[in-house]
């Protein structure tokens, strides 16, 4: 592949009338693959400060049991717009972020395929969230019925803000089908010559599987935002047993694209661990062809388990048996993921790299809400811990520890070929312990309060939770600030440091590393060979 | 090595502790047999889940301490192995088996709701809960006891802070009970922690749940369910009293409610003072209406509207009294008809009309609600 590196730097100097325009307007109109990765990344970034205050604003409530800072309807709204803003504006657009900087690079291509859908996809974001965010201001504040807006809640009982929330999320999901259309279009149709497809990276085949699962429920989220703003304005009766319809029908709908929605957020979380872990171990990765198989079971299986959900909702016992066992299948093919990464490591040449740090603590952490997963799956026990904090702990653990760390790791991982410089090492130290340590501070004593009897999304508790109350929100305001330090990394990696090799990690193997560091503006626009 | 064995000695030693059933930390084994099964099946699933966890991590770490770059370590090349892979997929999917198997048995016990002693209908609403025991003729309300003090912070937080009530559901021992689950709005969830029963409840239509409780006494749990502004003060308790004592008590309760119709019958007759309905419309106020229009009457903007200044406050008095009766279809004004006695009907309405400065000084008799009341039954 060496040639590979000798063809981009004739290439760079014959192009260079091709560098992008100065000002905002090179981030307006750009179709640069590498340049729309950075604003989903910046995007990603600030919303996940402002969702993540909007968390300080539920942990500073709950610190103390009484009514303090805020009143109940506006904790409500802080609790449903955090969610939706770091589901929506968070995790999902650094993922796709990722994949704009790194599917092209990793499968030899010039750029992504549909390059001005690309912008358009970016550039209409920030209108969804202005509008979610604008949504606060007015009058009767923005949505309180959870970022999972169960009807007759979000329609008849909601002021409305519903009518800014359905626009939004329509947005948002359009902005998601074309970033999904346009990966799928680049892997298909740009891989280099011999980049078949069981030689491609993880990280390419985990988001080609996500893409085709936000193309299969994006629209399903879209009618049930639309049966909802219906319900509400148009005298339909979907979600209202008044007029024929059921309510719980449209948990039936939210969650068939909720919960393979929960994969679209994991999934390309095990590409980026399943990068790092063989780069910083030295080995190659254990079980490739297992590692796709599984992903696509996951995949699979997420289309059958959505009323794990909903076990209260008072299904069938033949419902409930169905969805319990195949829920607890889910465990099968993610064990053999997490087997997989420890086989990687084992009798390998590990060090420990700030992105290794994050994949191990993604690793272990994970699992641990993999585990309290396969116990909700536990119908009868279910019963216990639904809409309690348990279910708040299990599903941060598998979205903060596992989802955000992956990016934290995959940033990491990547952000010397972003820049050209390394990052501070001792600053990104003090992240990752601070965040590791803050982190579990946070979420796991919610398993006790939880399982102790603590429902979810509730202003006030009772005495015998405030202990441990007192104990999450002291993690939650230090994992929050935690995360300046992210941004302190981040920044002054971006202005300068130690300059990056091309082969930034002596273990790294992928064409991303063939390249200069930082990445040229255009790469690949000769394909490499592929041995 | 030592360092590892006293870490997983510790770890074993220390969980069981953390287990404990009825502390701090973990669910409560409850008061029912199924409460019982239910327990057991979290303590077998977390067991078999802290035993994976830690021979899985300890490969890892164990990986991560021996096999170290600074340490010389080369590293291997295999990368993969069929017989392995085929391994670690068999044992979870066997052990998954093992776990599905009392979980059936107990879940298919849960759902049979058959062959009942006596049923409750429980009805949530925003944010309070209506309890009907089917074929007594006897029905209530329960809602929220913890004054308003507390909650914000003005007075002591006693032992039962937001997990009391004014009136308790109260149930026989020893008996199977079924509950009829609805709702008036919202979908609610009613969650007792000690009996496994968590059920939503749903607008429109009817769950089924049930129960057997071995031992008398008081079990607090809240709606599960995200409904609205309130959903956090709206507990649900349940005295389960023996046998002979819960006769008593539903006997005593039959006769208190005669009792309330004749002392209604008996207000007909009479002409309240306004003070004495403005003093009593102001508590009824502050426990029926203040969660949404607010002590001050101003109401939230854009979710509640205001009562003071309100056009029907001020307007036609059979206006109001109609709103107040039957609620307004479509939006989240309840009817209170059922909900309060003629009395405090009377007086809340007299209250809205000469309070906040909506000094109508209008004054609503009983009489007058029941006229209304009647009128309605007619109409139907």
């Amino acid at each position: 592949m060496s040639n590979v590196i000798n063809e981009q730097a004739t290439e760079h100097a014959h192009h260079d009338h091709h560098h992008p325009a100065k000002g905002f307007k090179r981030w307006l109109y750009t179709t640069n693959h590498k340049d729309i990765g950075s604003l989903y990344l910046i995007f990603s970034l600030t919303m996940f400060l402002i969702g993540g205050a909007m968390a300080m604003v539920i942990r500073a409530e709950l610190f103390q049991p009484g009514l303090q800072l805020v009143d109940p309807h506006f904790f409500n709204q802080m609790t449903t717009v955090h969610g939706l803003i770091m589901v929506f504006g968070a995790v999902m657009p650094a993922f796709t972020g990722l994949a704009n900087w790194m599917v092209p690079m990793m499968i030899g291509a010039p750029d992504m395929a549909l390059p001005r859908m690309n912008n358009w996809s970016f550039w209409i974001l920030p209108f969804a969230f202005l509008i979610l965010l604008a949504s606060l201001l007015m009058p009767g504040g923005g949505p309180a019925f959870g970022w999972t807006f169960y009807a007759p809640l979000s329609t008849t009982y909601s002021n409305d803000n519903t009518a800014l929330f359905v626009f939004a999320v329509h947005i948002m999901g359009i902005s998601s089908i074309m970033g999904a259309i346009n990966v799928i279009v680049t892997i298909v149709n740009l891989r280099a010559p011999g980049m078949t497809w069981m030689k491609l990276p993880l990280f390419v085949w985990t988001w080609l599987i996500t893409a085709f699962l936000l193309i299969a429920v994006m629209p399903v989220l879209a009618g049930a935002v639309t049966m909802v703003l219906t319900d509400k304005y148009f005298a339909t009766s979907f979600f209202d047993a008044a007029g024929g319809g059921d309510p719980v029908m449209f948990q039936h709908i939210f969650w068939f694209f909720g919960h393979p929605e929960v994969y679209i957020m994991i999934l390309p979380a095990f590409g980026i661990i399943s990068t790092i872990v063989p780069t910083f171990s030295r080995k190659k990765l254990f079980g490739y062809a297992s590692m796709v198989y599984a992903t696509s079971s996951i995949a699979l299986l997420s289309f059958i388990v959505w009323a794990h959900h909903m076990f209260t909702t008072g299904m069938p016992v033949a419902g409930e048996l169905f969805f319990m066992y195949a829920t607890m299948l889910i465990s099968v093919p993610t064990g053999v993921k997490v087997f997989n990464w420890v086989a990687t490591m084992w009798r390998g040449s590990i060090s420990f790299e700030i992105p290794m740090m994050f994949a191990i603590a993604f690793i272990v952490l994970f699992t641990l809400g993999g585990f309290s997963g396969l116990m909700l799956a536990i119908t009868p026990a279910d019963f216990q811990y639904h809409d309690t904090y348990f279910v708040v702990a299990h599903f941060h653990y598998v979205l903060v520890t596992g989802a955000v760390f992956s990016i934290m790791a995959g940033a990491y991982y990547w952000l010397p070929k972003w820049t050209g410089n390394m990052y501070n090492e001792t600053l990104a130290k003090w992240h990752f312990w601070l965040s590791l340590v803050s982190v579990n501070v946070l979420f796991f004593p919610m398993h006790f309060v939880g399982l102790a009897g603590m429902p979810r999304r509730i202003p006030d508790y009772a005495l015998q939770f405030a202990d441990f109350n007192a104990i999450i929100s002291i993690g939650g305001f230090a994992f929050g600030l935690s995360q300046l330090l992210f941004v302190l990394v981040v920044f002054k990696c971006a202005r300068g440091g130690e300059k990056a090799p091309a082969k930034v990690w002596d273990g790294a193997e992928g064409l991303e590393w063939e390249v200069d560091s930082p990445a040229p503006y255009h790469t690949f626009e000769t394909p490499p060979e592929i041995k | 090595m030592g360092k590892l064995r006293y870490t997983l000695w510790l770890i074993l030693v220390a969980l069981p502790q953390l287990a404990l059933a009825n502390s701090q930390f973990n669910m409560r084994k409850g008061v029912t047999d199924i409460s019982n099964n239910v327990y057991e099946l979290h303590m077998t699933i977390f067991i078999i889940c802290c035993v994976i966890g830690i021979i899985v991590f300890a490969v890892m770490f164990w990986a991560l301490i021996h096999h170290r770059k600074s340490k010389g370590a080369k590293p291997a090349q295999f990368h993969e192995s069929t017989k392995v892979e085929i391994l670690w997929t068999a044992i979870p999917f066997v052990i998954l088996i093992a776990m599905a198997i009392p979980a059936t048995k107990t879940l298919i016990a849960m759902e049979d709701a058959s062959k009942a002693d006596i049923t409750i209908k429980v009805t949530g609403s925003q944010w309070k809960w209506h309890y009907e025991y089917m074929g007594e003729d006897i029905a209530f309300y329960s809602i929220l006891a913890t004054p308003k003090d507390q909650i914000d912070n003005q007075a002591e937080k006693t032992e039962h802070y937001l997990l009391e009530v004014d009136k308790p559901l109260v149930l026989p021992i020893n008996k199977k009970v079924r509950f009829l689950m609805t709702s008036d709005d919202v979908i609610h969830s009613w969650w007792v922690p000690d009996f496994a029963v968590k059920k939503d409840a749903n607008p429109g239509f009817i769950n089924e749940a049930w129960t057997r409780i071995n031992e008398p006494g008081m079990y607090r749990g809240q709606c599960a369910e995200l409904c609205g502004k309130d959903h956090g003060f709206m507990p649900v308790v349940v005295e389960a009293l023996p046998e002979d004592e819960f006769a008593t008590w539903l006997a005593d309760a039959k006769q208190a409610k005669e009792q309330a119709a004749a002392a209604d019958a008996a207000l007909l007759d009479q002409t309240l003072s306004k003070d004495e309905l403005v003093v009593l419309g102001e508590q009824v106020y502050m426990a029926s209406c203040a969660a949404c229009h607010q002590p001050t009457g101003m109401g939230l903007p854009g979710v509640f509207p205001a009562l003071k200044g309100s056009p029907i406050v001020l307007g036609d008095v059979n206006d109001h009294i109609d709103i107040v009766l039957h609620g307004k279809p479509g939006t989240a004004m309840q009817a209170f008809d059922k909900q309060l006695s003629i009395k405090q009907l009377a007086a809340v309405i007299t209250y809205k009309r000469n309070a906040w400065g909506n000094n109508t000084g209008d004054v609503i008799q009983p009489s007058q609600i029941q006229a209304a009341i009647d009128a309605a039954a007619e109409a139907n």
